[in-house]
């Protein structure tokens, strides 16, 4: 349950980037968010629609993707997504493989309406 | 007209920047540092006391005691033997950050630590996102939770280099499968080091201690 206070730095980052953008108002925020980041989509759009009321954001919405896991092998150097949590290669079955992606937290962008 | 800027940036980039900070900080000094993490009553502040009692004459250990409220933990520890003990209490997070470790710097000795060790707030969901610059993180599970957990809790167990597997004496009672644990755990990460404790009998402890003593030496080297 920590999406509120995810949803607080978000709010932080582009209230900033909002006010360069200025007289632009900042309509979207586009999120990029892993599967193993830990986060939940629901919540944290609950949490930023509770928090960006009375700010300049107040009309913004997010819009999220989630991100797929997938891993390299350290053993091989296969790159894979990783299924139903199974975190080994599927090509010679070694289980230490380095993430790629899944653990997205990011702003990819902003959406600006003139 | 609506335009779309790119920003491609980390949600956490302010706590990853604080943490890299701390992480340059303790490594100047060649000071190994982990982050504890498990649910509540794994036994964190268990496997601490005994660390801080049995290897304090070896090891200057400086540990951050987090917890929601109370400083029970760190009333613990202290009373373990621990000479370098700051309680953190984070008044409702989930979690600790970078940032409340980065405030406690001022207070710790450095020179005279050899191994830095934060207990977080007993919770498998929320720490795992925030990095608190420490080496390595460590995760408890003890035998009366379910052997399922690394399962359940993909991310902390993913981000953990480390799983000890605490409460041990009490297997017999417990419907809990070692090898399920073990199976579940390396499904999720092949690379995890794999302890066994009980902190009652002090069984497992010794290969515990020779671990840390090792790591600490080579993080000096």
């Amino acid at each position: 349950m920590h999406e509120l206070s995810i949803a607080q730095s978000i709010l932080e980052i582009v209230l900033r980037e909002a006010e360069k953008q200025k007289p632009a108002r900042v309509v979207a925020v586009g999120l990029k968010i892993g599967a193993l980041s830990g986060i939940y989509a629901d919540s944290l759009e609950f949490g930023f629609d509770a928090i960006k009321k009375g700010t300049p954001l107040e009309e913004c919405r997010l819009e999220i993707e989630e991100v797929a896991i997938r891993g390299q092998c350290h053993q091989c150097g296969h790159v894979f997504d990783v299924r139903e949590l199974l975190f080994a290669c599927p090509l010679c079955a070694s289980g230490s493989i380095e993430l790629k992606h899944g653990q997205e937290l990011d702003i990819a962008y902003i959406e600006v309406d003139d | 007209m609506s335009k779309t800027i790119e920003l491609k940036k980390k949600v956490l980039s302010e706590n990853d920047a604080l943490a890299a900070e701390l992480r340059a900080t303790l490594g100047e000094k060649g000071i190994f540092s982990l982050n504890f993490v498990s649910s509540p009553g794994s036994g964190k502040t268990s496997l601490l006391e005994r660390t801080l009692r049995e290897l304090k004459d070896e090891l200057n250990i400086t540990l951050v005691a987090g917890d929601v409220q109370t400083e029970n933990d760190a009333n613990r520890l202290i009373a373990a033997g621990g000479e370098q003990v700051k309680p953190l209490v984070t008044g409702g997070s989930c979690h600790l950050d970078a940032r409340m470790i980065h405030r406690l710097l001022p207070e710790i000795n450095l020179d005279n630590t050899d191994l830095f060790i934060v207990e977080n707030v007993g919770n498998l969901v929320c720490p795992s996102g925030y990095d608190l610059g420490e080496d390595m993180k460590v995760v408890l599970i003890s035998v009366t939770e379910g052997d399922d957990k690394p399962l359940k809790y993909p991310s902390m167990f993913r981000r953990s280099s480390v799983m000890v597997i605490n409460k041990i004496d009490m297997l017999e009672l417990c419907d809990f499968s070692m090898e399920r644990v073990r199976e579940n755990a390396l499904r999720i990460n092949g690379d995890l080091k794999i302890f066994e404790t009980s902190c009652r009998t002090g069984e497992g402890l010794e290969e515990w201690y020779a671990w840390l003593k090792e790591q600490v030496k080579q993080k000096k080297a």
